[in-house]
């Protein structure tokens, strides 16, 4: 029994925060937010280094590591807010992999892998579906009639769509063809978002704790009242709760399929809360600057937001938890 | 990563279940108190017989030497089986553990057996009403006298007081030196005219506390744990052991609680209801959460050695949920959960104990924004 990241894991986090920290700092993530841009020298970087296909098996060109190893590199991308299509195409990749036939896997799998032939898929369940970082994108995995389809660029129609979360394009994306793929819940998805949401919220506690050591009123630094250091506890609470429950998460994939479905569930629901609630807090710290465009903290406010909402809102995925827990499910059974 | 046991640890669950399962007397009786310390203490004497009572406690001392993955696994199965804690907790938790660490060889030789078998109760003499979260503000004062000390003073929300041998007692011995430097930590008997115990009586109805009076209440000098003036840093190791290792039982408690619960929406047909579906949901995503984070705390305080200060998250947590747990069953049952006596309405009143008992909720915060947020000190 060992409830935390082993020797191999804890590098590939290490390594991960420095490389961001050096090279994915705010003033890189506010140029490519103000212009709407990704970072394709930063995305470049990370492929080579073999990023983009951690978790996909090594005879299709990747890592062949686990859902433990791509839940860290997500929760240092979400720390650093870094504004590169890595979710997107790791979701594609998550996908393929688990629903795609030798055949589909074979084609795709190599390009997601060294990141040279992206792939992104549907993050919620209309038609035309919402995907993210769809400009550059070899394929993409939306449903069509209700099936669930591969289709390439040039079969689809994409529409662009802003959202307040800058640092990710989105489209919303339609197709009448595609290639089928028998695709089911997006367990692994959920639980790398959770990943991704809970480096938001620890960015965004490490910012606020920063400044109420910093931050002098009344004589003294702010975080030394209880109104400021009570909501700081309050939200590495939050923070820790949504890490024990993403590694958790991401641990059943690897290990445990069966508990998957009930943890991914739970995980993304609690990260999803956690990251607003943590992102909100901090502005509140912040006081009024935290509301102003030169705050940085906006960026992962709005990312918390929207990542939130991918895949499913807290309130979603706490009604499967109940089904899950016992309570049965709330939708009519299906004639 | 791996959440799995080890073959060693499987092996110790299976070897704790089976015992379990022979030997478990269930739920202690409510109602009673003294059959309910009765019951108990006649637990903790089969437990001994076995070898289960000192798990934690070195083998050299009559323990077994149990890792910490080990207690928590014990823990959880015995809350799992429905069995009470032994009666002597305070002493196996607490008192032994601090002879061990701080203790004479005169003092082991004395007072470890008797813990173990629950012979001999031990009580914690910490808490005054003056003196809450504050604790190194205490007053209590033991003056030399010749060959030992007189104790004077008041101590409060002291649990099992009335059926202990010996109190852990703090008590001021240099009123000159700063607050923390001039406590000293005795062994205190309990069995002697100048203690008077009076039960406290809670918001339930029952008595679980009292307040002790002290009226030059005699100790000797051999009954110091440590050096005159070195009771607090002694106390600080009686805090942190008093969490290690009861994380598990404490999860355990809320999952069966959780289960009643949903028996009872099932019962009255509630699973289609969102409000419920959505409090369910939380409780259960809080539950587990707990049970995670207990397992990554074991995991890195076998790594480094002493519970880290992160203790002060998971008790705040199980304060919540508790609390937030016994409010969705009063909402549920409605008027008949507010009968006085009922399981439930014991429970929603109980609850309200859980962010003051063992640290307040806000002392936790502070606790956690100082020491593990690294903010600076109010005072």
């Amino acid at each position: 029994m060992h409830f935390d990241l082993n020797d191999e894991q804890r590098e590939i986090k290490d390594t991960a925060r420095n490389l961001l920290a050096e090279r994915s700092k705010p003033a890189k993530v506010r140029e490519h937010a103000e212009a709407r841009s990704h970072d394709a020298e930063l995305w470049k970087g990370l492929c080579e280094l073999g990023w983009a296909g951690i978790a996909i098996p090594e005879e299709h060109g990747g890592q062949g590591l686990g859902m433990v190893e791509l839940a860290t590199l997500c929760e240092e991308l979400g720390y650093a807010c870094a504004p590169v299509p890595f979710l997107s195409n790791a979701l594609a990749g998550l996908a393929i992999e688990e629903w795609g036939s030798d055949e589909q896997r074979s084609r795709w799998l190599p390009g997601i892998a060294s990141g040279e032939a992206r792939g992104t898929v549907a993050l919620d369940p209309d038609e035309p579906a919402l995907v993210a970082d769809p400009e550059g994108a070899a394929v993409i995995g939306i449903p069509v009639g209700g099936s669930p389809r591969l289709v390439e660029p040039g079969e689809a129609k994409i529409e662009p769509v802003e959202l307040i979360d800058a640092t990710r394009s989105f489209a919303r994306v339609g197709a009448d063809g595609g290639d089928e793929v028998p695709a089911g819940p997006a367990h692994r998805g959920m639980i790398a978002l959770a990943a991704e949401l809970t480096g938001v919220a620890q960015k965004a506690l490490d910012m606020a704790v920063e400044y109420a050591r910093d931050r002098q009123q009344f004589g003294r630094a702010i975080g030394a009242y209880q109104g400021v250091s009570h909501r700081c506890a309050e939200m590495l609470y939050d923070v820790e709760e949504s890490r024990s429950l993403t590694y958790y998460a991401a641990w059943t994939a690897d290990a445990e399929p069966e508990s998957m479905p009930l943890a991914a569930h739970m995980a993304k629901a609690r990260a999803s809360e956690a990251a607003w609630a943590v992102t909100t807090n901090a502005l509140q710290v912040f006081g009024g600057i935290g509301f102003t465009w030169e705050n940085d903290l906006q960026f992962w406010l709005k990312r918390a937001r929207v990542a939130g909402e991918l895949l499913g809102t807290a309130g979603e995925h706490r009604d499967r938890v109940a089904e899950l827990a016992g309570l049965g499910s709330s939708e009519p059974v299906p004639a | 990563m791996d959440l799995t046991l080890s073959d060693s640890e499987a092996a110790f669950r299976d070897e704790v279940r089976a015992w379990l399962e022979q030997n478990s007397p269930g739920p202690a009786p409510q109602g009673d108190d003294e059959a309910e310390f009765t019951f108990r203490r006649a637990w903790q004497k089969k437990m001994h017989e076995a070898g289960w009572a000192g798990l934690s406690w070195p083998e050299d001392y009559g323990g077994k030497g149990a890792t910490l993955i080990e207690q928590s696994i014990f823990n959880e199965e015995l809350a799992r089986s429905g069995a009470p804690l032994p009666a002597n907790v305070l002493g196996l938790v607490m008192g032994g553990p601090v002879v061990i660490a701080h203790g004479s060889e005169e003092q082991k030789e004395r007072y470890l057996d008797p813990i173990l078998s629950g012979d001999e109760i031990w009580c914690q003499g910490f808490s005054e009403p003056e003196s809450g979260s504050d604790l190194a503000s205490l007053k209590t004062r033991a003056v030399k006298s010749n060959g030992g000390w007189k104790v004077t003073g008041q101590k409060v929300w002291t649990t099992y007081a009335h059926e202990a041998k010996f109190c852990m007692l703090l008590a001021r011995t240099d009123s000159d030196a700063p607050k923390h430097k001039g406590i000293t930590y005795f062994i205190l008997d309990m069995e002697q005219p100048g203690v008077d115990v009076r039960p406290l009586r809670q918001i339930t109805g029952e008595s679980e506390f009292n307040e002790v009076f002290f009226e030059e209440a005699e100790v000797p000098d051999e009954n110091i744990v440590g050096e005159p003036g070195g009771g607090w840093q002694v106390a600080l190791t009686t805090l942190m052991f008093e969490r290690a290792g009861l994380g598990a039982a404490a999860v355990m408690g809320l999952a069966s609680a959780f289960d009643e619960l949903l028996e009872i929406i099932k019962e009255r047909d509630l699973t289609d209801d969102p409000v419920i579906r959505q409090k369910m949901a939380k409780l259960k995503i809080s539950i587990e959460a707990m049970r995670f984070g207990a397992l990554r705390a074991l995991t890195a305080t076998m790594k480094n050695g002493i519970p880290g200060p992160e203790g002060s998250l998971s008790k705040l947590q199980w304060a919540d949920t508790n609390q937030s747990l016994t409010e969705l069953a009063g909402d549920i049952l409605g008027i008949e959960a507010l009968e006085p006596g009922g399981t439930w309405s014991y429970r929603l009143l109980r609850a309200r104990a859980n962010s003051i008992e063992g640290g307040t909720t806000e002392v936790l915060k502070n606790i956690v924004a100082e020491r593990v947020l690294g903010l600076p000190k109010l005072r």
